[in-house]
């Protein structure tokens, strides 16, 4: 009598709904998980990069506690002179708010993507990568006005502990990297998108792009509270 | 809409036609593991050479003028990191998971063939860097493997300006270059799998390279982030790592910083590092031990569970190699506690290879050998971990011979032990030919009881309180005569070992044209890879058709059944020469 291999789409009706369950899901034979590999993969990917940016903010951290001098006050650093009046984390907030802003787009283009409307993923994904653009532009500004105005280097300051600058330029220009890398990718998919690349394959591939978006954003999120608002 | 898995559907095979496509610039996981394997292999002898320089300094002092202390401590430094990461780490993911893990999961190759190509290429580049440092001013860096700051960056240390770099960007791209290819594992592994191939029917090897890659992903971040900060103290003069402190007579231009802070971030990628060594080595000896014990490996749910353990245990003990770098009393206990903890999966897992050797039809070939004897010197090490583990007698034995004895037991000689083993098993599958027996087995006892002849009276020169590191000892009053002599003798043991790996090496390239014909199956395995239609396997592994497994790994003497081995592919109506129904080995394993 020859037993066939378990398959864990036909004969899920079987799988007992308890723990037991979750482990005969996960352990079925061909896949762990009901997705595609490259989204799989992505998924892997955002969670070695969590590693590293979890090891930037320990290590910024644990120097801002170990060094000997004081640490300059973020809000005041970060401050902008508009109007007549220095705003505290005026710019960082803008840029925090554009950031996330633009994760709302992505989610939509993702919605588009599997409606199948390429105009709309396209050009969502496209104001996705403009916002991102956007947030970069900002940060050269950001790094400019301190670089030039307030004299901070990587080594040191006038402002107070010389960890400062380095874990500043260091973190900023790491995730900085990351949104670079990340408008450029969306630029790309998007163009593929319009050109119809993906009418055979699906368009998974736009949330693919998204999970990365969504992290990035996400690591924000810890940036700005970890560094800005300490 | 139903989703149809990756492995069901239609995938359309392009075979690479030109030379440079096939064996160059080639996407196929196999091709690819030889290359690993073979750009592993080389710098591996480099470092093999370092550590005959070294022993030959320590037996005879003042005799080899080519030898001074920078030379030694440049050479300790590219020693060590040349075994543990770009000898080890990249032969056994790169080259024993490349071609392993499509071949057990059942699957045509890797999920992304050109990551997985790049991934080789960028090691290549890693390896090419750090060899350069050999020819740049001041030579490597001799900072020791662990390259602590500030010492690292300080004038003095060799290669302090050029060799640093060099070595921490060869890192970087180490890192990189890991990442493209362990991604690639980890996704393989749990996405495409092979019809029936559940993932408590795997073999251990891929679950032991499964879980090493996973913790490597999540470790070796560590070692990016610290390569990082430290490559900007050295060139923008960040003080990340440096505290205030004179060099050379002269207040260095650095404040603040925290050296502790580097090597928690270096341990916590650097314990977790043994493991990357050790589950791989742990998974397939243990695939070995079964096969060639004829009898099924005993407790293999608890193996697939002590891997998992291990390697999640790995991630919270980091900080036992910093018991006298000044720690909070308290983190010592916890250290020290989860070190322990880690010991009991460990020796689950010794147990139960001896229970599988126990009462089995042993074949005693070469592969079997070598796999004993990982047996005894993994258990040795383990053993004398369990003295550094606990603060108390750390205290006395850290930086001593002892801890070179140990480690180079546990995370040296016993995963290398384990790489011979599996060359001789598999290499009859890579080439379709054996590999001399005579040779090997020369080869084995050579190689085991020189080993042990080398690493045995380190211990007693650890007790002594002999200082690891050391050029030279000079007229020193606690150093006894007895261990001048003692000296000698593992060196010319090390030179003895050393070149009896001149035989393997011509045992390889002899079997390749000479060796005796292998055939699919020599060792009578159930694995998939033996069971592929041609061998050496070709582009795509299966034929037109994908495998289906109807059973675990481990069928070996099955009651009833007409051979001692069921393949992993055999349905169960195939297995007896008769109608009757044998109990259904695969169902309950699944
Ligand atoms: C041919 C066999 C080997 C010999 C003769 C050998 C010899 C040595 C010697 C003499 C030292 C320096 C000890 C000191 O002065 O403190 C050393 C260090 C070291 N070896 Fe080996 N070794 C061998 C194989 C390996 C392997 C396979 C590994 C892989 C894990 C390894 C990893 C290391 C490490 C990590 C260090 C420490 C380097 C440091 O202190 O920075 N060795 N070895
Ligand atoms: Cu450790």
């Amino acid at each position: 009598m020859s037993q066939e291999g378990i398959s864990n789409t036909a004969e899920a009706a079987a799988i007992p709904n308890d723990w037991s369950g979750v482990v005969t899901d996960w352990s079925a034979d061909k896949q762990t998980f009901q997705m595609s590999w490259g989204k799989a993969m992505m998924w892997f990917f955002l969670l070695s990069d969590t590693f590293i940016f979890a090891c930037f903010l320990v290590g910024y951290m644990t120097v801002r506690v170990s060094t000997t001098e004081p640490w300059p006050v973020s809000s005041e650093v970060f401050a902008l002179h508009l109007f007549g009046q220095d705003i505290p984390l005026i710019l960082i907030a803008i840029m925090t708010f554009i950031l996330i802003t633009s994760s709302g787009t992505m989610a939509m283009a993702v919605n588009f993507g599997y409606r199948r409307d390429r105009k709309k993923t396209a050009i969502l994904m496209l104001i996705t990568a403009l916002f991102g653009a956007t947030f970069v532009g900002m940060q050269a500004f950001e790094w400019t006005k301190l670089i030039v105005d307030e004299g901070v280097r990587p080594w040191s300051n006038p402002m107070g502990a010389p960890q400062f600058g380095s874990s500043f330029f260091m973190i900023t220009g790491f995730h900085g990297a990351h949104v670079t890398a990340g408008v450029i990718y969306l630029s790309v998919v998007a163009m593929k998108v319009l050109r119809g690349h993906y009418e055979s394959k699906g368009y998974e591939i736009v949330e693919i792009t998204g999970l990365y978006w969504h992290f990035v954003d996400l690591v924000w999120v810890f940036i700005f509270a970890l560094f800005y608002l300490w | 809409m139903a989703y149809v898995a990756i492995a069901d559907r239609q995938q359309e095979l392009h075979d690479p036609q030109s030379f440079l496509t096939k064996y160059v610039w080639s996407q196929d996981h196999k091709v690819i593991a030889i290359q690993y394997a073979l750009t592993a292999f080389a710098v591996g002898i480099v470092a093999v050479i370092l550590s005959n320089m070294m022993r030959l300094q320590l037996a005879w002092p003042n005799e080899f003028a080519f030898i001074d202390p920078q030379t030694y401590y440049q050479s300790i430094t590219m020693h060590g990191m040349i075994m543990v990461i770009y000898l080890l780490t990249a032969l056994f993911l790169g080259g024993f998971g490349n071609y392993l893990i499509p071949l057990m999961c059942g699957a045509r190759d890797m999920v992304f063939p050109f990551m997985n190509m790049l991934s080789y290429w960028v090691y290549l580049l890693s390896v090419v860097i750090l060899m350069s440092s050999f020819l740049v001013p001041g030579g490597p860096t001799g900072a020791g493997w662990t390259l602590y700051p500030p010492q690292a960056l300080l004038e003095g240390t060799p290669g302090s300006n050029w060799g640093i770099i060099l070595m921490l960007v060869s890192l970087v791209f180490f890192i990189v270059a890991f990442t493209m290819g362990g991604l690639n594992y980890v996704t393989t592994v749990l996405q495409a799998r092979c019809r029936g191939m559940t993932l408590m029917r795997l073999p251990l090897s891929v679950w032991g390279i499964f879980m090493a890659t996973v913790i490597g992903l999540l470790v070796f971040p560590a070692l990016l982030v610290s390569g990082i900060m430290m490559t900007f103290d050295k060139l923008f003069a960040t003080s990340f790592f440096m505290p205030a402190l004179i060099s050379m007579g002269e207040s260095a231009d650095y404040s603040g910083g925290s050296p502790i802070l580097f090597q928690h971030l270096f341990w916590f990628f650097g314990h977790p590092e043994v493991y990357i060594v050790a589950l791989p080595a742990f998974g397939v000896v243990s695939d070995i031990i079964s096969t060639h014990s004829r009898k099924n490996i005993f407790g293999y749910r608890m193996m697939v569970w002590a891997i998992v353990l291990i390697g999640g245990l790995s991630l919270i003990v980091w900080a036992h190699h910093m018991y006298v770098s000044g720690m909070n009393p308290y983190f010592g206990f916890f250290f020290a506690t989860t070190t322990l903890l880690i010991a009991v999966p460990t020796a689950i897992k010794v147990y139960n290879w001896v229970l599988t050797l126990w009462r089995g039809n042993i074949r005693l070939n070469v592969p079997m050998l070598f796999a004993i004897g990982f047996i005894f010197t993994f258990t040795h090490g383990g053993l004398t971990g369990l003295f550094l583990g606990n603060v108390a007698t750390d205290a006395t034995l850290t930086d001593t011979y002892f801890v070179v004895a140990h480690f180079h037991m546990v995370m040296g000689v016993a995963p290398l032990l384990v790489v011979m083993a599996s060359i001789y098993h598999w290499y009859p599958k890579v080439t379709g030919r054996m590999l001399n027996e005579k040779l090997g087995k020369l080869h084995f006892w050579v190689t085991f009881l020189g080993t042990y002849s080398i690493y045995l009276p380190m211990h007693y020169l650890g007790f002594l309180g002999i200082p690891r590191r050391y050029y030279a000892y000079g007229e020193t009053d606690f150093i006894p005569n007895s261990a001048v002599d003692v000296n000698i003798s593992i060196t010319i043991a090390t030179l003895i070992v050393s070149t009896i790996q001149l035989v393997f090496l011509f045992n390889l390239a002899y079997s390749y044209f000479r060796g005796k014909k292998a055939g699919p199956n020599p060792w009578e395995a159930t694995t998939l890879e033996w069971q592929t239609p041609d061998t050496p396997p070709q582009h795509g592994n299966w034929g037109p058709e994908l495998p289906t497994v109807y059973r675990w790994a481990f069928d070996y003497s099955v009651p009833g059944a007409v051979n001692d081995y069921i393949p992993q592919n055999q349905p169960s109506d195939e297995t007896t020469g008769d109608a009757h129904e044998t109990s259904d080995t695969g169902g309950g394993h699944q």
